[in-house]
């Protein structure tokens, strides 16, 4: 029970996040792109904020725990690879966020907003999920 | 604004930072709404984790947050681009959160990589947008 809870708190932590930084607004996020034209740097302040946290916690405070309160084990991703494939998934991520100016963390806060842009922008995003899936260069477990 | 986004980045640190210490796992969105859609069977925390983001706003909103977004795309940018970015995050294992915050913070050459090669992508897209639109 308790992992659900502690799961439930720190997604609730994070949208606040993406709420209280405005990241959940489309326009702030091609605002952030558009760096030849009006640009905002606040998703540079926020990524910046959140890494000052995270940071020093995976380089200096993990390598000394053992275990996660639940659960056997920390899990990372496995793959050290620069290969073609995250090449080419993190660029046409790249072109998918400018057009919409929304990534997943901000689609699935949207959801609070009952706005039907946001379901259209999720069915589509299962949808390039469940495509990437299909490829023949078979799916990597993550 | 500054402060506003200081502080929200600070949110989402904490929060990347209790998802590795209580469940173990990184806080990368676009794998946990994947397994919380297609593999729950596996990782039924991860259901909770989305209800949770979620949830965000209705917490916000009642600390005298910010105004809500405004969400006024073309329906093309609305399809186009979650397709892209549904498919483009499967393909390269993760998004903003997972490459950007949690990757680079892990010291991770991949995520550094696949940050500055979607910043890249990103920009020349809102550009080209800018130019032809």
């Amino acid at each position: 029970m308790m992992v659900y809870i502690t799961a439930l708190v720190t997604g609730a932590m994070f949208g606040a996040g993406l709420v209280v930084s405005g990241m959940t607004d489309p326009a702030n996020i091609q605002g952030f792109l558009d760096v030849t034209g009006a640009w905002r740097p606040h998703l540079a302040l926020v990524m910046m904020a959140a890494i000052a946290v995270a940071l020093p916690f995976f380089q200096w405070v993990l390598p000394r725990l053992s275990k996660p309160v639940y659960g056997a084990s920390f899990l990372a991703p496995l793959s050290t690879a620069i290969d073609q494939r995250l090449l080419l998934g993190a660029a046409i991520f790249g072109i998918g966020w400018g057009v919409s100016g929304l990534c997943p963390g901000p689609a699935i806060v949207g959801i609070a907003y009952l706005e039907p842009q946001i379901f259209g922008f999720l069915g589509a995003m299962l949808l390039g999920m469940q495509m990437a899936d299909r490829l023949p260069l078979g799916s990597e477990k993550s | 604004m500054i402060e506003a986004s200081i502080f929200g980045g600070l949110l989402i640190g904490l929060a990347s930072v209790c998802l590795m210490l209580f469940q173990g796992r990184i806080a990368g969105i676009s794998s946990i709404v994947y397994r919380a859609i297609f593999e729950l069977k596996f990782e039924s925390w991860a259901l909770t984790f989305v209800i949770g983001l979620a949830l965000g706003p209705l917490l916000v909103a009642t600390l005298n947050g910010p105004a809500a977004p405004v969400f006024d795309l073309a329906w093309w940018q609305v399809a186009l681009g979650g397709l892209l970015v549904g498919f483009g995050s499967r393909l390269g294992s993760g998004c903003t959160s997972g490459h950007g915050v949690c990757g680079i913070s892990r010291g991770s050459a991949r995520s550094v990589v696949a940050t500055l090669t979607f910043m890249t992508t990103g920009v020349v897209t809102v550009f080209l947008m800018g130019m032809l639109l």
